[in-house]
């Protein structure tokens, strides 16, 4: 019996895509947000009052699902380029997948790219996409443990939205102890409160994206600055 | 539920490691596991042996190392085991301490038999 050191991650082959991926990224000086929650959470409601608001800026958005287009035909709406990855079946997406959907795409012309993950809180932290950082969101419709059974991912995100705060006249969820309950996973995850339906913390939403986008700018912009 | 798609890869490095070793077998294969990780080592032992079983690869044995989450405190340096969600410095009480080991999900080493 020989014993061989292998050290290497379980998951190398999609480690190698999304570095890739990466480099890509910061080549053309373009900000990749990764967005994660539960079904149900928010995120394609949150994706459209965002897109509705950034007029300005250079956008495109990869969105995943197990089945159906309803996601990238309700995003398409705002002119901006979307395609929807449907997944048939797997429970994430992984650097593969969004290599092969950016294929057509032009990304020097680009300064955002939005990914909305598969509903699922707990396999897509798993999965590297190249992205800058990961996005959680928790609705105020779900449990207020819900950083606490799935830590990966709170551990893992750099912020965190708390969606549907209208809601919170009329459910029993308490917004304070979600709050700490995130911070005790991860004690430096930013957190805004948002609502999508009212607009309630769009503007702090929007500016935390606009602020992650200026500190990655093109590298045409850093050149015409020297 | 991802656990079967993370057998797979364990498997596929497995083949890519017998073919550096013609002519044996891989009796083990060792992997680390992170505790937020968000890999289930249940799930994971149960894909990993429906992707073994009947096929060349058996007899093969997986060996899984849980490795805890430690945190390094902002303050003071002090590396701790973090329990019951509680990221606070043992030695300082600094709250804003960061995880430094606990996301691993790696291959550590096989055990082949000439």
């Amino acid at each position: 019996m020989n014993r061989v050191e292998v050290e290497k991650k379980v998951l190398n082959e999609n480690q190698l895509l999304a570095e890739q991926l990466r480099r890509r990224y910061r080549e053309h000086g373009l900000f990749c947000v990764n967005l994660i929650s539960a079904p149900g959470s928010g995120k394609t409601l949150l994706l459209e009052r965002t897109l509705e608001r950034m007029r300005d800026t250079p956008l495109a958005v990869l969105t995943g699902d197990l089945q159906t287009e309803n996601d990238a035909i309700r995003l398409a709406r705002f002119g901006y380029p979307v395609k929807q990855i449907i997944t048939g079946g797997t429970c994430h997406l992984d650097a593969k997948m969004i290599g092969k959907h950016l294929d057509d795409w032009d990304l020097a012309k680009l300064d955002l790219l939005i990914v909305e993950n598969v509903g699922n809180l707990v396999c897509p932290s798993s999965y590297d996409l190249g992205e800058d950082c990961k996005v959680v969101l928790l609705s105020t419709t779900e449990g207020e443990d819900k950083p606490l059974k799935y830590p990966s991912i709170f551990a893992k995100a750099e912020l965190m939205l708390l969606t549907k705060i209208d809601l919170l006249p009329y459910v029993p969820f308490n917004p304070d102890l979600a709050r700490e309950n995130a911070r005790r996973v991860h004690p430096q995850i930013e957190i805004i409160d948002i609502s999508s339906t009212t607009g309630a913390g769009l503007d702090l939403w929007l500016s935390w994206l606009q602020r992650r986008i200026q500190s990655k700018s093109k590298p045409s912009s850093i050149q015409a600055k020297e | 539920m991802h656990e079967l798609g993370i057998a797979a890869s364990i498997l596929d490095c497995v083949r890519t490691e017998a073919e550096r070793h013609p002519g044996s077998h891989i009796g083990t294969v060792g992997i680390r596991l992170g505790e937020i990780s968000g890999v289930d080592a249940d799930a994971l032992r149960f894909g990993f042996e429906c992707l073994v079983k009947d096929t060349d690869l058996e007899p093969l044995a997986l060996d899984i190392e849980a490795v805890p989450r430690v945190q390094r405190c902002s303050q003071c340096g002090n590396e701790f085991r973090m329990t019951e969600y509680d990221p606070r410095c043992p030695a300082c009480g600094e709250f804003m301490t960061q995880c430094v080991s606990g996301d691993q999900l790696d291959i550590a080493y096989m055990e082949v038999d000439e």
